[in-house]
């Protein structure tokens, strides 16, 4: 299977590119040009080698603050993004747009209202990676499903989960998207096809690999032609050194999954830095391992990420099998509310801001102006009001809803001494039954 | 699997090979091997692989070769299996099947030995049920494919060669019932899997000695029925659990704790527990042997416990 580094327009073999073969506005030009860690890389890029260089080596081996210097080094040498032929319509580019203002303003609401007291626990704010939920799930259609992480808020909302439903869900309400039963590590929506929200890193991954299945299933044992739903797992760069990663990936491939995995390469597992935790800190390169394309794209462009999601995408619906896509992100908070927020590479990444961007490419393309972006921040903070009255207005679970939802048939909660089912007890419905 | 299309089998060698012990011979061939899907070594993936499934439409049963394998699968069965439909606020049923055969076998080593019902009692949203005839085997396996609930479904390893008459005609066993095998008045003695033969087997001793026990295989491990439970326990007033689970945390260490909250004042004399020793079981036969509660010791227990 192609590695980015092959020579060739599209890493698809069998697409003709919606883009001109002007390779310096493709997507995966950054794998061709040194990426993140090209100065690891000593050996041609196609050879595939990965060898890092002596001093390197020295610098990795000591402490934490100089490999995250080394990282900022190695960030700081990739090369400056090329101006664009406009690939998006304006209808599409204000969709991106207001997608990834929603998600930006929804998570620094979080953090306001965390600080306020109203919601506890972990959350985990997705500021700065907005490019990578925007760019895939905005190329799905309804019937697509999407599994994440616990940081998964503005995958939710990408999705279509009503800010009010996510808000609710994180101020503990019974009003809130899982009746306040999940909490921010739990998005999950049936009506939207978000398979969750997951506590533990690569739990979701096979979840979205059986949704997957699902889908193969349904066309060639249900014989439903009209299936074609993909499913796409987001992840991080710590689960990649997890063995669900690649049992998952073995098995897509080898099944011909229609599913993307997409890593939202954030350099950091809380205070872990990729390279001090991976061999070959490549993520990319796992894909073709297994036979399947491993792409790295930059995951602060939006508009990178969607040519390759649209590739991607329409792969897994032919049947083509499985994609992992790489993007390089960046988080410009720290790891939860709960940690402290002392990133080395922040200050190069803010500059590279997803949203600033989009605003920029929009504005010198002429695709929209000032007063239109204006008004979609205004309608955003509007939403994000609404939102946040209503779950302040919303009821707190009673306490009738503790044995609810434990079994989708409550029969599970056997048969009591007295030989009726539990659930036939009268206070089992105020929560209150003896189980 | 006739029945409903939506029911397919995914497990290692659950396919071409028929199962490692034949329980999905010809089922490939019959159903095709997507829905009889042999997957490579990867419990934890495969076993969330069934949860993606379930939640999105299908009615996976999940095959541990062994049910010691399913130790790695402990995440997804936790967390996936028993918790995301209470998380995702019912949104989402997981009804998945998970069997496999566990128990102690005929020197297999400490590993594949393991018996995981008492590992997986705690995790809610889990319903667990133990089969030890070919009757009940097939009446449980129904009912848990048809089941809304994952269901944990614990075969064992010496079992699988029993020969019994089963009806022609379809029949489901009950998920949350015990089942009465042989009523008595001197005795409760609370069984489940391949003990409830030891156990038979001892009674026959016990009978031509006079005694009159009543046999109930608990069958549903979680939750208890504590109805048929509780009626024993009211007209004999003694009860012994003999249980091939580990001494400390085992299924009986559960069942005791249940009798006393609810029948305290039924009983006569406390609560008797044969269970297995606290040891990784030894390969030697005659080690074996001493790790796994015996007839005789069963027989030796009922005489204490009765006079």
């Amino acid at each position: 299977m192609a590695s980015c580094h092959a020579p060739q327009a599209s890493f698809f073999p069998q697409i003709s590119p919606p883009f001109s073969a002007d390779t310096s506005s493709s997507p995966i030009v950054s794998c061709r040009f040194p990426c993140r860690y090209a100065s690891l890389q000593v050996s041609s890029p196609s050879s595939g080698t990965f060898v890092p260089r002596a001093e390197e080596k020295t610098k990795t081996e000591r402490n934490i603050f100089a490999c995250a210097a080394t990282a900022s080094r190695l960030v700081a040498e990739k090369p400056a993004p090329t101006k664009k032929k406009t690939t998006i319509t304006k209808e599409e580019g204000l969709v991106l747009y207001e997608d990834m203002v929603l998600g930006r303003s929804f998570e620094d609401m979080c953090a306001q209202m965390y600080y306020r007291g109203k919601m506890f626990g972990f959350v985990h704010l997705y500021n700065g990676q907005e490019a990578v939920s925007t760019g895939f799930i905005k190329c799905l259609k309804e019937g697509d499903f999407v599994c994440s992480t616990y940081r998964d808020h503005v995958h939710a909302l990408s999705k279509g989960v009503p800010a009010r439903s996510v808000m609710s869900e994180l101020f503990g309400k019974a009003t809130g998207v899982c009746r306040g039963q999940g909490g921010s590590m739990h998005m999950f929506s049936k009506e939207h096809g978000v398979l969750g929200g997951f506590a533990f890193i690569g739990e979701g991954i096979p979840v979205a690999t059986g949704a997957a299945f699902k889908s193969k299933y349904e066309k060639e044992v249900l014989k439903n032609d009209k299936v074609d739903a993909v499913s796409v797992a987001f992840f991080g760069d710590g689960t990649c050194n997890n063995g669900q990663f690649f049992e998952c990936l073995n098995m897509a491939a080898l099944w011909k999954l229609p599913i993307i995995f997409v890593v939202e390469n954030n350099l950091w597992a809380i205070g872990m830095s990729h390279i001090r935790a991976t061999s070959d800190p490549n993520i990319w390169k796992k894909g073709p391992a297994f036979g399947i394309p491993g792409v790295h794209v930059d995951g602060m462009d939006v508009l990178k990420v969607r040519e390759v999601a649209i590739e991607a995408i329409a792969r897994a619906r032919r049947g083509d099998g499985p994609t992992l896509v790489e993007c390089e992100t960046y988080r410009f908070r720290g790891h939860s509310l709960a940690d402290p927020d002392e990133l080395p590479e922040k200050a190069h990444y803010a500059a590279r801001d997803p949203i600033l961007a989009l605003k920029k490419y929009l504005l010198q393309h002429n695709l929209a102006d000032e007063n239109e972006l204006k008004s979609i921040q205004t309608r955003i903070d509007e939403v994000l009001e609404d939102a946040v009255d209503f779950a302040e207005a919303s009821p707190l679970p009673p306490r009738s809803q503790l044995l609810e939802n434990v079994f989708a048939d409550p029969k599970g909660f056997g048969i009591g001494p007295d030989g009726r089912y539990r659930c036939e007890d009268p206070s089992f419905t105020a929560g209150t039954a003896q189980v | 699997m006739e029945r409903d299309p939506r029911v397919c089998v995914l497990g290692e060698d659950v396919g071409h090979y028929g199962g490692s012990y034949k329980v999905t011979k010809g089922l490939a061939e019959k159903f095709g091997d997507l829905r009889v899907l042999d997957t490579p070594i990867a419990e934890n993936s495969f076993t969330g692989m069934a949860v993606g499934a379930a939640m999105t439409g299908l009615r996976p049963i999940v095959e541990g070769m062994n049910m010691g394998f399913l130790l790695l699968a402990y995440n997804q069965i936790s967390n996936n299996c028993g918790m995301l439909h209470y998380t995702s606020g019912g949104q989402f049923t997981i009804p998945v099947v998970i069997r496999g055969p566990g128990g102690v076998g005929r020197q297999l080593g400490a590993e594949h030995s393991q018996r995981l019902e008492s590992y997986f009692q705690s995790v809610p949203g889990l319903q667990m049920v133990a089969c030890s005839t070919p009757y009940n085997a097939k009446g449980l396996m129904k009912a848990a494919i048809r089941s809304e609930n994952p269901v944990i479904l614990c075969e064992h390893v010496l079992l699988y060669n029993l020969k019994e008459r089963i009806p022609d005609e379809e029949y489901v066993c009950c998920l949350e019932r015990a089942e009465l095998v042989r009523p008595g008045k001197d005795v409760t003695i609370l069984t489940y899997s391949r003990m409830r033969h030891h156990v038979l087997q001892a009674a026959k001793s016990l009978i031509n000695k006079g005694y009159d026990p009543e046999i109930i295989d608990i069958i549903s491990l979680k939750p208890f029925d504590l109805h048929t439970i509780g009626n024993s326990i009211k007209k004999t007033h003694k009860v012994l659990i003999v249980e091939e689970c580990m001494r400390t945390g085992g299924i009986g260490a559960s069942l005791r704790a249940s009798i006393m909250d609810n029948f305290w004042d039924y009983l006569d004399a406390p609560i008797m527990c044969l269970s297995s020793q606290d040891v990784p079981t030894p390969y030697a036969g005659t080690l074996e042997e001493a790790t796994v509660v015996q007839p005789p010791q069963i027989v030796k227990a009922i005489k204490q416990l009765c006079g």
